[in-house]
């Protein structure tokens, strides 16, 4: 698909401004409702181990291959617990290494619906074989894995190269499942089941240590029951080489990952952290598992595919004088080891790899790249109206109005408040008429209320998630006591999405979409803030799905969107919790954080980190949600916002209004100037989904006067997008900036095509004619891409597109059609091809497809090198080239 | 203003009738600028372009004045004539945008939008409304002259009160002082009367008394001589033992004899020497009534002050709350309590275990009594009274003065007055250059949504809005507050409450007091008549 997970490469640039992050933050979170490793059971006794001599042991003998799948048994010398590991090649230069229990007690939990389908193998030989290991060749430039026996442990080696190694630290463990030793069944098993077994087992096995934790842990009020155990899986990843990790969100710190020797590792279990705290590696809304390793010489990417709360450890030999290696351990509490190794070597070639398992950014509807108003809330009907025609009388464009939790009639959802929205398709057809649409809100906890048809329907179908005695799973959330629907259940969601439907969900219109809150899921009253483990999902326990239920709550609802339109329009749903694979549902935004510089400052490597990991489609609530913004502060967030992929400003019930217009003509002006600038560039955002085109250094400093950017690229020139002043590549640039500036610059060698008539929605710019932005680069050429279709269907699907391929070279710019079975025609036209670092031609003419050739107009800034073309007026959808003599 | 765009109302209608040519979107004022088959000049001065790149779709002009009629310039705007509504401008990005603006639909021409013309249903409607507020406004308008007359007459007339006393505390004593030496004076004659009279009513009584008690004492002489021997005896006396001196239960002979001074028996003088000593013990073996039942005089001097003495009180000037803390809720409490607690009525209880009844006065302390002196003394007290009363209101007058009621005073009589708005849930009430409120209509506490602040109008229009700061405080928030918008009514009236941000109130509020003088209404009434 052309819209591939490139976004990142968008985002890339920014990088710059990710690392020179300074670290400083003081905002208060309540740490004691959130465990440090020391206080969960799991990480503190998987931590306690320490590297050294694994007591795992590969038994070569175990060994098949069939033509793509190795599998090999593993052998713990200590308790004599059989694993059976499994290794695949999958196409795009993927290694997947699964790790289980050879027999377990009972099933472990293997994540579903995250990778798109299952993967593509290629076939695996085997090079050498002895009673020290096994060699297999990955089947690409002498890529080899070697399987050692005793220790077990395994090399990927390129040449002479070890890319990355597993175990090598003997952090491997693998708590098997067990019976509870002093209960009754247990008895039972021992004496009559499998009597041979636990001989066979207990012949040399040291006695297992009962530990503090293992069957049942408490942790401020809440006791989790264990009833399975310890089931914790752990593994180590040595990276030689490399010095630069990123991933693993979502935390609120810097874009390259710390070592975590000295503190706490990075935690991955969704929460609903209440004023989260920057530059430390507690666990936030979402959940990503992969990690980005990256050197000058290589990336690879290692994504661990499990859902339970995870922790992951970082350490490096960095400063000293050995070859630099970074190494990495994760810790899960529970399901399976199943790690992708993607072995690159680019990053491009990281995030296709990781997109082919998990999928791209779903392509979101054009409007949804529009500017958002958010507030907790929008009293009324009339409150919605009016600022509405706020944004028409400053003349500032906006393409979605929100709605919060209290336009619910009493956090009902799927309903909405009698008396301040009694009329919501009058109100909805109001914003239609205006080419616009609003987003309401929907969570997941449902009120428990017999009088509430949506509760009573889920309760009767049983679908809720249960508490460990097999009742409904209760909590407190927003409308006070709350249920949990299954979303982990197909059926679950299928019924779900139905209630999007125009006869279910009641008042709504095309233009209403959908955004979900509080999925981690959110419970008040529950341990850390979220459901507890012990409660069950089918057969399985929140502790084993708990990162995915975020994923699930979004999916459902974002197929409801789907269906209500017959499977036509592309849905618009944003999530608060993620995990591997959100990308293609939908948009994320980085909860609530606060109207403070600091979190201007993180939302950059926030978003960064997530679009590392595939997802793109991140926005921070401009503003900052707690708390009230300092106006230059709103100023600079509208400004960085315009060019961060989802575009919202939010805030808390109890701040002070602040629509843009609130705070002078002048910062109105400004405000305006932002969003404008972001609309300029939709059609460039769009086809992004994304390129590699702009650096932008947003200014995120209180009183700053100027900002120092690094220009990348030894041979690449960058044009200032606003006063098109050239600038050489590879140098810190120092930028003088006042509260207008958004210093952007275009890359020497790309076109962008914009659209300069901004209006007041996205929607209405649609037949609008485009502005080709020509950068030169050293080498006097330039190539980009110019994406359009009807900016809301999935008829782009049906190849319902304009693709083309426009490139300058030989003082030639030609338009190539790049998808030549696509059928689609726009209104729109090219007005304008601006050429930058150009020289004065003494002729410029086009020529069209049917062989007509007509002189141009144009007009040359000599000081700075500018060509302007004058309505060249040729079809954006046709062939043509322009030759500049 | 209004005559102004009822010009330009009528101008477009005229130019729509006559169709003067020229380039779309451009306004009749600037029309001799695109002057047909000539080189375009850009209105900034910028550049010349030939006439056929006006309206071509695309911008040559920085000030966007080359394509009036496209959507080409980012910074350009568009004329719509509006026939029989208000022409006006609409930013250039509005045109075939599929979206109606112009009612006369003249920017939507290329866009598929199927617009209506409505601009005469809006005329009328805009005019209707117009008419409606033009009259609106007259009559609120006399009502503010009214309210204006009012307000001036009550602010002069505090002034005036308050200048008595602000005279200062010096001409207000001297004064209290000169009354009371006239109530003293005029009490002067009234007061010897009434002592005279007292006195020799009392000189009376003593006499009186005296003759009571020498017969009574022959009576218990002619008790006690039992054997009637003219002489009291011992024996005779031990047979009342209530004589007992040290009433210890046993009446000694030594004891009796005591009594009777030492000696065995007395005769009736010498009983008289002793009768003191035993008067107040005897107990008449008759039983009879000794002593005199106890009367009380009415005194018929009562004190001049009264209940309705607080009659003096101006109505208006008491009851405002002396306190101007803003402690809620309190407030209103003590304010009824200083209601319902009329001051005190001071009766004299001066009694008269004498009895009988003192004589009436006679005629001529009963003319000073009744005459004219007595009327000064009354109204002389009111005055002390009346002049310390204003010492109390002092602070409440002076503030109430100090409040900005408006250039002419025109919204002096929203003082001390409230007005109420109920919504669904809640019982809003203002009560201007007080404070705001908000009860849930189903009971509970009042909450201060803030109490009187300031003007906060823009600069050109400052009594347009009322701020009310420093309410109750918001859980993690701030402290509650409301800005009141006033627009002109006949009425005095909330129309509307709502809490765009949370704890910060917008209520709207219409009022005769900012009812602008009207244009004059005959000449646009006439013109509209035109049209």
């Amino acid at each position: 698909m052309i819209y591939s997970t490139a976004v990142v490469q968008l985002m890339a640039p920014l990088l710059v401004v990710g690392l020179a992050l300074c670290l400083s933050g003081t905002w208060a979170v309540d740490k004691g409702n959130f465990k440090t490793c020391e206080q969960s059971a799991f990480c503190k006794r998987q931590r306690a181990l320490k590297p050294g001599e694994s007591p795992y042991r590969a038994l070569l003998e175990t060994m098949e291959l069939t033509n793509t799948r190795l599998t090999l048994q593993l052998i713990n010398d200590n308790n004599k617990v059989r694993l059976l590991l499994e290794l695949y090649r999958l196409q795009g230069n993927i290694t997947r290494v699964k790790i289980n229990e050879l027999k377990p007690l009972k099933p472990r939990y293997e994540v579903p619906d995250v990778l798109i389908r299952e993967p593509t193998t290629e076939p695996l030989s085997v090079l050498s074989q002895d009673e020290n290991g096994v060699v297999l060749s990955l089947g690409v430039e002498s890529q080899r894995v070697i399987i050692s026996a005793r220790p077990f442990r395994l090399d990927i080696m390129e040449g002479s190269d070890v890319l990355m190694s597993l175990n090598s630290r003997g952090l491997l463990a693998f708590e098997h499942l067990r019976m509870r030793k002093d209960t009754f069944s247990y008895k039972v098993t021992s004496t009559v089941a499998s009597v041979w077994d636990n001989i066979k087992r207990t012949t040399k096995e040291e006695e297992e240590k009962v530990e503090d934790g293992m069957w049942e842990e408490t942790f401020k009020s809440h006791t989790d029951s264990k009833p399975n155990g310890p089931s914790a899986v752990s593994l180590d990843f040595s990276l030689p080489g490399v010095e630069h990790v990123y991933g693993i969100p979502e935390h609120a710190d810097t874009l390259r990952l710390k070592t975590t020797d000295n503190g706490d590792p990075y935690r991955l279990y969704n929460l609903d952290v209440f004023q989260y705290e920057l530059y430390n590696p507690m666990a936030l809304y979402g959940s990503v598992p992969v990690m980005v390793a990256h050197s000058p010489q290589r990336t690879t990417g290692i994504f661990w595919l499990n859902a339970a709360e995870t922790w992951v450890d970082i350490s490096s030999n960095t400063g000293s004088s050995e070859t630099p290696q970074t190494d990495v351990r994760w810790i899960s509490e529970s399901g399976i080891i199943d790690v992708f190794i993607m072995l690159g070597p680019t990053p491009k070639d990281v995030f296709s790899q990781y997109a082919s398992l998990t999928g791209t950014q779903s392509f979101p509807p054009l409007a949804s790249l529009g500017y958002h108003q958010c507030r907790w809330n929008y009293n009324d009907q009339e409150d919605v109206k009016s600022v509405d025609a706020g944004f028409d009388e400053h003349d500032i464009p906006y393409d979605f109005i929100w709605l919060d939790i209290e336009h619910t009639d009493g956090k009902r959802y799927f309903t909405w408040d009698p008396h301040k929205f009694a009329t919501p398709k009058e109100m909805l057809q109001g914003l239609m008429d205006k080419k616009r649409k609003m987003v309401a809100i929907v969570d997941p906890h449902i009120k428990v209320d017999s009088n509430y048809k949506i509760h009573n329907e889920i309760r009767s179908l049983g679908f809720y998630v249960k508490n460990k005695d097999g009742g409904d799973y209760e909590g407190w959330c927003w409308p006070g006591s709350a249920s949990y629907p299954d979303f982990t259940r197909a059926d679950m969601r299928a019924w779900w999405a139905s209630m999007f439907a125009y006869d279910q969900y009641e008042g709504t219109m095309e233009n209403l979409h959908t955004w979900n809150d509080m999925n981690e899921p959110s419970v008040f009253n529950g341990p850390e803030v979220t459901m507890h483990k012990d409660a069950m999902h089918g057969s399985w326990e929140h502790r084993d799905i708990h990162n995915l239920y975020g994923l699930y709550v979004q999916m459902a609802t974002a197929e409801g969107l789907i269906q209500r339109s017959g499977g036509v329009e592309r849905p618009f749903v944003l999530t608060r919790a993620f995990f591997a694979g959100s990308q293609r549902i939908g948009a994320v935004w980085t909860g609530d954080n606060a109207a403070e510089w600091d979190h201007l400052k993180i939302s950059i490597p926030m978003c960064l980190s997530m679009g590392l990991v595939g997802i793109s489609f991140c926005g921070a609530d401009i503003g900052g949600f707690f708390k009230s913004p300092s106006t230059e502060l709103l100023v600079r967030w509208y400004q960085a916002g315009a060019y961060q992929p989802f575009y919202r400003a939010h805030a808390h019930l109890d701040t002070p209004r602040r629509e843009p217009w609130l705070f002078g003509p002048e910062n109105t002006a400004l405000i305006r100037e932002a969003v404008r600038q972001r609309y300029t560039f939709l059609p460039y955002w769009y086809q992004l989904f994304y390129r590699r085109d702009l650096l932008v250094h947003p200014v995120v400093e209180e009183g700053a006067r100027g900002v120092t950017a690094y220009l990348p690229g030894k041979d690449e020139v960058w044009f200032d997008v606003h006063t098109f002043q050239k600038h050489n590549g590879a140098q810190n640039l120092y930028i003088p900036v006042t509260m207008s500036s958004i210093p952007v610059f275009q890359r020497g060698g790309s076109i962008i095509p914009r659209k300069l008539r901004v209006r007041r929605s996205s929607t209405c710019m649609e037949h609008d004619p485009y502005t080709l932005y020509v950068a030169l680069n050293l080498q006097r050429t330039a190539d980009g891409e110019l994406y359009i279709d009807d900016g809301h269907t999935f008829n782009y699907e049906k190849k319902e597109f304009i693709y083309r391929k426009l490139t300058f070279a030989n003082k030639v710019l030609s338009s190539v059609n790049l998808a030549p079975d696509a059928k689609f025609t726009t209104d729109s036209w090219i007005e304008r091809i601006i050429v930058l670092g150009a020289s004065k031609p003494s002729k410029v003419t086009l020529k069209t497809a049917d062989g007509q050739e007509k002189q141009l107009e144009f007009d040359f800034n000599a000081s700075m090198s500018v060509l302007t073309v004058r309505k060249p007026g040729m079809n954006a959808g046709a062939d043509w080239t322009v030759t500049f003599q | 203003m209004s005559c102004q765009f009822l010009l330009l109302l009528l101008l477009s209608v005229g130019v729509s009738a006559v169709e003067v040519q020229r380039p779309r979107g451009v306004p009749l004022s600037k029309r001799q600028f695109y002057e047909e088959g000539k080189p375009f000049t850009c209105l900034d001065g910028s550049r010349t372009i030939p006439f056929d790149r006006v309206n071509d779709d695309y911008c040559d002009c920085q000030d966007g004045s080359d394509e009036p009629g496209t959507a080409a310039c980012p910074n350009g705007s568009f004329h719509c004539t509006n026939a029989g509504f208000r022409p006006t401008f609409i930013p250039s990005s509005r045109i075939n945008d599929g979206i109606c603006d112009c009612c006369d639909t003249t920017d939507e021409y290329n866009s598929g939008a199927t617009c209506q013309n409505t601009c005469r249903e809006l005329g009328r409607k805009e005019r209707e409304s117009l008419q409606k507020m033009a009259e609106i406004t007259k009559e609120g308008f006399l009502l503010k002259q009214q309210l204006i007359h009012e307000g001036k007459r009550g602010l002069e007339d505090k002034k005036a009160k308050l200048g008595d006393v602000q005279g200062g505390k010096k001409d207000m004593e001297a004064k209290v002082e000169a009354l009371r030496t006239v109530k003293e004076s005029a009490e002067q004659p009234e007061r010897e009367a009434k002592e005279r009279h007292l006195k020799a009513w009392e000189d009376q009584k003593a006499l009186i008394q005296k003759e009571k008690d020498s017969a009574r004492m022959a009576e218990v002489f002619l008790e006690l001589d039992d054997d009637a021997d003219g002489f009291v005896s011992v024996p005779e006396l031990l047979s009342h033992s209530e004589l007992d001196p040290d009433a210890d239960g046993s009446f000694t002979e030594a004891e009796a004899q005591g009594l009777l001074g030492g000696v065995d028996k007395v005769d009736a003088v010498a009983f008289e020497s002793m009768w003191s000593n035993v008067k107040e013990k005897y107990m008449s073996e008759s039983n009879a009534d000794t002593p005199a039942p106890e009367e009380t005089s009415r005194e018929e001097i009562n004190e001049p002050v009264s209940d309705n003495e607080s009659d003096q009180y101006p109505d208006d000037d008491i009851p405002e709350d002396e306190d101007d803390d803003d402690e809620e809720d309190e407030d209103d409490d003590r304010d009824e309590h200083d209601y319902k607690t009329p001051p005190t009525a001071r009766t004299e209880e001066k009694k008269d275990d004498d009895e009988g009844a003192m004589p009436p006065y006679d005629q001529e302390t009963q003319n000073l009594i009744d005459g004219k002196n007595r009327v000064i003394v009354i109204e002389t007290c009111k005055q002390i009274l009346f002049n310390f009363g204003l010492g109390i209101c002092f602070r409440n007058l002076e503030k109430e003065i100090s409040f900005d009621f408006g250039p002419s005073s025109e919204f002096a009589y929203l003082y001390s007055q409230c007005y109420e708005l109920t919504t669904s849930e809640y019982i809003y009430r203002l009560c201007p250059f007080n404070r705001v409120t908000q009860k849930s209509k189903f009971g509970g506490s009042e909450t201060n949504l803030g109490s009187w602040g300031k003007w906060a109008g823009p600069e050109d229009s400052i009594y347009s809005v009322m701020k009310y700061e420093h309410g109750t405080g918001c859980w993690q928030g701030p402290s509650r507050s409301t800005t009141v918008k006033l627009t002109c009514g006949k009425e005095t009236v909330v129309t509307s409450t709502s809490e765009p941000s949370r704890c910060e109130y917008l209520m709207e509020f219409t009022s005769p007091a900012v009812c602008q003088e009207p244009p004059s209404l005959e000449i646009s009434s006439h013109e509209h008549q035109e049209l």
